[in-house]
């Protein structure tokens, strides 16, 4: 694949400002400032417990259910800070969607779990929702696989299939972002071959940031790379920020090659 | 020595198992040879739908008792349920972790409190309520619905509630992140996926409900007679046993055993639903 031939778009679509975030007493992301591309995909790469996920779940405001967990600093989504007192949780999930590490299909119908956002969201015709999933489950080439069981249970698909059906699910809201965690560690080789395509596909579109632990996806398909490392105090920092091919090509320093050539983490 | 240890103490445990459920297997069986003579005699039908029950007369009609038992627990599930279930949801969902610690001790303490002292309770207090304020003899099937209601609260909250936090966690997380409030996420998500546990919870205060006899012989006014509102005093199937077995004799005993199978029919049926739904998933 050809890094280069994809030069990401300039504007910034998040952008964190001297983030800190703690979990009751323990610091756990350490003045993060970091702008991210639109319309690219940017990969958050790191040794396990380096804080990528707290990082990651910062965007859609994931660590709000924790209870204790506190985030200073700013957050930007299209230049508006999301952590603002007036800043509306449920609108921001509308727009920054996210795809876990298992699939995570409600126990009810394929059809269900698609239209489950958009019928909160205020779509209420039929016929609107029956568009919104056949086009969602199109997008993530699903359709002609499921097309005949929509309304048996989501959790009777194979695994790779159910987390497709989570992407098309967070698509069907129409998000601007997608946060992706980890989100083909539980598949096979094929899955997440399908997966990776289509994230390349959706990076046309959407803002794509994923978390990953295996340096050759961060190599094939992400436009961006973030090396995090925890520093003496066991808190989490951005190391090394800059286009994945510089990054894999020429790294800052000797931790960053380290790293990406797999020999610690 | 050691492993002696181990063989005879799996023995003995083995034994202990082993008595109790033969004692069970003996009391069915006796419930069962007392009974089903009777039900014989007088005739299935005739049993279960005979609107007259008056031993003295060798009428043995058990479906005044049957409406009772009906209406009596239906009350209760219409009261208590609702209750249960926004208890249960509001300590899984939004109590915070002091309030919820100084809860759930409680409603084990309702649990733990005596059914005759919820009778004596609603003797004191409910009946003349109702007397009071809804008229009629206070004694009724709202009595009884009132008393149950409260009592099957600890079964429908404690299962209900351990049926919404046995959920994965990745169900509310996904439902949040498409953007849901917390309560869609709650009504759209949590309660459907927690469906078969709430049924079973609710079967099983049901089954609790039909099969309690102190609380409501206090409050029910017991009068064997099909009631025509809940302001009516009823009899129900437990009822009818506890207050005739002092002194029943002969083809009366029988009819009470007889009764007794009847409701140990209906809520083996409850539970093996209840087990069914919940082992279903
Ligand atoms: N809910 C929490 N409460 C307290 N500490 C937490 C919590 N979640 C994570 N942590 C801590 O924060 C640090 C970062 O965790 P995080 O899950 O973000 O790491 P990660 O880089 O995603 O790790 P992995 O690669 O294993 O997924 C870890 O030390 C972890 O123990
Ligand atoms: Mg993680």
């Amino acid at each position: 694949m050809d890094d280069t031939a994809r030069e990401p778009r300039r504007d910034v679509k998040l952008k964190t400002q001297s983030v800190n975030l703690h979990y009751g007493d323990f610091h756990a992301l350490g003045d993060i400032t970091f702008d991210i591309p639109s319309c690219a995909i940017t990969a958050i790469i790191g040794p396990s417990g380096c804080g990528k996920s707290t990082l990651l779940r910062i965007f859609n405001r994931m660590n709000d259910l924790i209870p204790g967990c506190r985030v200073e600093g700013g957050v930007f989504l299209n230049g508006s800070d999301i952590y603002d007192k007036d800043a509306d949780v449920v609108a921001l999930r509308q727009k920054v969607g996210m795809v876990f590490q298992k699939p995570n299909i409600f126990p009810m119908s394929v059809y269900d779990n698609l239209i489950i956002g958009p019928r909160h969201h205020g779509v209420k015709s039929k016929q609107a929702l029956a568009e919104i999933a056949e086009r969602s489950l199109t997008l993530v080439a699903l359709w002609d696989e499921v097309k005949d069981s929509l309304h048996k249970p989501g959790l009777g698909l194979a695994v790779g299939q159910q987390q497709r059906l989570c992407i098309a699910r967070a698509l069907a809201v129409e998000p601007e972002v997608i946060l992706f965690d980890e989100s083909c560690s539980a598949l096979d080789p094929e899955s997440t071959m399908k997966i990776e395509e289509l994230m390349l596909d959706l990076a046309q579109k959407y803002t794509i940031i994923i978390v990953t632990h295996n340096m050759e996806q961060a190599a094939r398909i992400s436009d961006m790379a973030a090396f995090m490392m925890i520093d003496g105090q066991k808190v989490g920092r951005l190391h090394e920020y800059s286009p994945t091919s510089d990054m894999f090509i020429s790294p800052k320093d000797k931790l960053t090659e380290d790293y990406i050539t797999g020999r610690f983490g | 020595m050691k492993k002696f240890k181990e063989k005879l103490s799996g023995r003995v445990f083995f034994a202990l198992a082993l008595s109790s459920i033969s004692a069970l297997a003996l009391i069915t069986v006796f419930i069962i040879v007392q009974g089903v003579p009777i039900i014989a005699e007088v005739g299935f039908v005739n049993f279960i739908f005979g609107m007259s029950w008056a031993p003295s007369h060798g009428e043995y009609g058990i479906f005044p008792m049957i409406i009772g038992s009906v209406t009596v627990t239906l009350g209760a599930a219409i009261l208590g349920v609702p209750v249960g279930l926004c208890c249960a949801i509001f300590l899984s969902e939004f109590a915070p972790a002091r309030l919820r610690n100084l809860f759930r001790p409680a409603i084990q303490l309702l649990a733990g409190i005596p059914s005759v002292v919820y009778g004596f309770w609603g003797l004191l207090f409910i009946v003349p309520f109702i007397r009071n304020v809804l008229g009629g003899p206070g004694l009724s099937i709202l009595a009884g619905a009132v008393i149950l209601a409260i009592m099957i609260l600890p079964t429908v909250i404690s299962i209900s509630e351990v049926s919404i936090l046995a959920l994965p966690r990745q169900y509310k997380e996904g439902a949040l992140a498409l953007g849901l409030t917390h309560w869609q996420t709650i009504r759209s998500v949590i309660l459907p996926s927690a469906k078969s546990g709430i049924v079973a919870a609710v079967i099983l205060g049901v089954g609790r409900a039909i099969g309690e006899t102190m609380a409501v012989i206090m409050v029910l006014g017991n009068a064997v007679a099909v009631p025509t509102s809940i302001l009516d005093p009823v009899r129900t199937l437990t009822t009818n046993i506890g207050i005739e077995m002092g002194y029943a004799s002969g083809p009366h005993r029988q009819a009470l055993f007889a009764t007794g199978i009847v409701l140990f029919v209906i809520i083996m049926a409850l539970n093996s639903t209840a087990q069914y739904i919940t082992r279903k998933k």
